[in-house]
């Protein structure tokens, strides 16, 4: 079981590679899809390795995706609910989806 | 899968940006959206109040910070980052000035104007994105260009030298100086926090790279080639004299804490003396209450 997991709202990548590059235990890679600008935006290729370290989303420069732990988040969760997620894509599954796709 | 009964969080940075203007303009591969990043981390951890910051940004790809985060922002005239932060600061000494620019703005037009806060010793913060070169009006040579570089107004290659922008700064009278580059993230980020805790003029630089205008003329790469570069060119020496930490085309690039000292900061220098010279006459003013 992944400790976390990573948001990736697909249509602010500009795919810089930073968090494909940078990923601590290569959790990321670079889709053969393409956005709507036209960038081949990462998708999670190893989603047991992630470790929810966050990392990710302190190099992305476009604030297009961000690493969270699973289980700490789903208590602050019940402590304080709140989601404000409407307008972004339900992020992992369709991304992987896409990815899939593509392939 | 089980990832259906998380509720996913929000993003940390972007309870401080503006959404409608997101996505921003910079370029893939530029460095300007990482330090926004570690600067939102140091802005959590420090536990800012967001309603006492003031953000000022000077002309330059950089001097969009100031549009995109959603704090108090002022996106001045080019080069009057740090004369309209002074002003802030002085006005209402209450506040978080943090200003946010780029080396053209701040060490070009705008270096008398840094040298002189730092001299004052004015409680800013200032965050220098360098780039190395000046990138939103089309690359033209700047005081940090390193040497041997082709630039748009250099097409034989530069020739002048740079600025040392750690020496400069301490040499003016900084009390807190770092340099790191998007690369260092995290200690980027906890640098930051350092600085919100420091009284007087703190100053860090982040080099950043710049994919459009100074590696494509130079043939340097894209992005993650810089980041790469910086990953395995630059060496962490904290206390390192800033005589010692000047830049070049491809050498090693020194990053850490370099100065980290105390000084009187300008209201205090100000408030000692008018106390000493008028004595019961002196009415201290009420910091301004609007906000």
């Amino acid at each position: 079981m992944a400790k976390g997991s990573v948001q990736i709202v697909v249509e602010r990548c500009k795919a810089c590679g930073f968090c494909v590059e940078f990923c601590p235990t290569h959790v990321l890679a670079l889709s053969s899809a393409f956005n709507a600008k036209g960038y081949h935006t990462p998708y999670m290729v190893h989603p047991e390795k992630c470790s929810g370290c966050d990392l990710c989303g302190m190099y992305c420069p476009d604030f297009a995706i961000f690493g969270f732990k699973t289980a700490e988040e789903a208590k602050k969760a019940q402590a304080k609910p709140e989601s404000k997620e409407a307008a972004a894509p339900p992020p992992a599954a369709t991304e992987s989806e896409e990815a899939a796709d593509a392939r | 899968m089980a990832e259906a009964s998380v509720v996913i969080p929000q993003n940390p940075v972007e309870q401080f940006l503006r959404m409608d203007r997101i996505p921003h303009i910079w370029c893939p591969g530029c460095g300007i959206g990482t330090s926004v990043n570690s600067f939102a981390r140091a802005l959590v951890d420090a536990q800012i109040d967001t309603k006492h910051l003031a953000i000022v940004s000077g002309i330059g790809c950089s001097g969009r910070v100031a549009g995109y985060t959603k704090f108090d922002s002022f996106h001045t005239t080019h080069g009057r980052a740090i004369p309209f932060a002074t002003g802030l600061k002085l006005a209402n000494p209450k506040l978080n000035v943090v200003v946010y620019s780029g080396d053209g703005d701040l060490f070009a037009i705008g270096g008398n104007h840094l040298i002189h806060a730092a001299r004052r010793n004015v409680d800013l913060k200032v965050v220098c994105v360098n780039n190395l070169i000046y990138a939103m009006t089309g690359g033209q040579t700047a005081p940090t260009t390193p040497g041997a570089v082709t630039t748009s107004t250099n097409p034989y290659g530069t020739y002048d030298p740079a600025f040392n922008l750690p020496y400069l700064v301490e040499a003016a009278g900084a009390v807190y100086v770092a340099r790191w580059t998007a690369f260092h993230v995290r200690q980027l980020a906890r640098s930051m926090e350092e600085m919100f805790a420091k009284k007087g003029f703190s100053f860090i630089e982040v080099l950043s790279p710049c994919p459009t205008l100074y590696q494509r003329r130079n043939k340097m790469g894209d992005g993650l080639d810089t980041m790469k570069f910086y990953k395995q060119n630059s060496k962490v020496r904290n206390g390192a004299p800033t005589s010692e930490v000047g830049l070049s085309k491809s050498g090693e690039i020194v990053v850490g804490k370099f100065v980290d000292r105390e000084r009187n900061d300008y209201g205090v220098l100000m408030h000692d003396r008018l106390v000493e010279a008028l004595g019961d006459d002196y009415v201290e003013t009420e910091a301004c209450s609007c906000q």
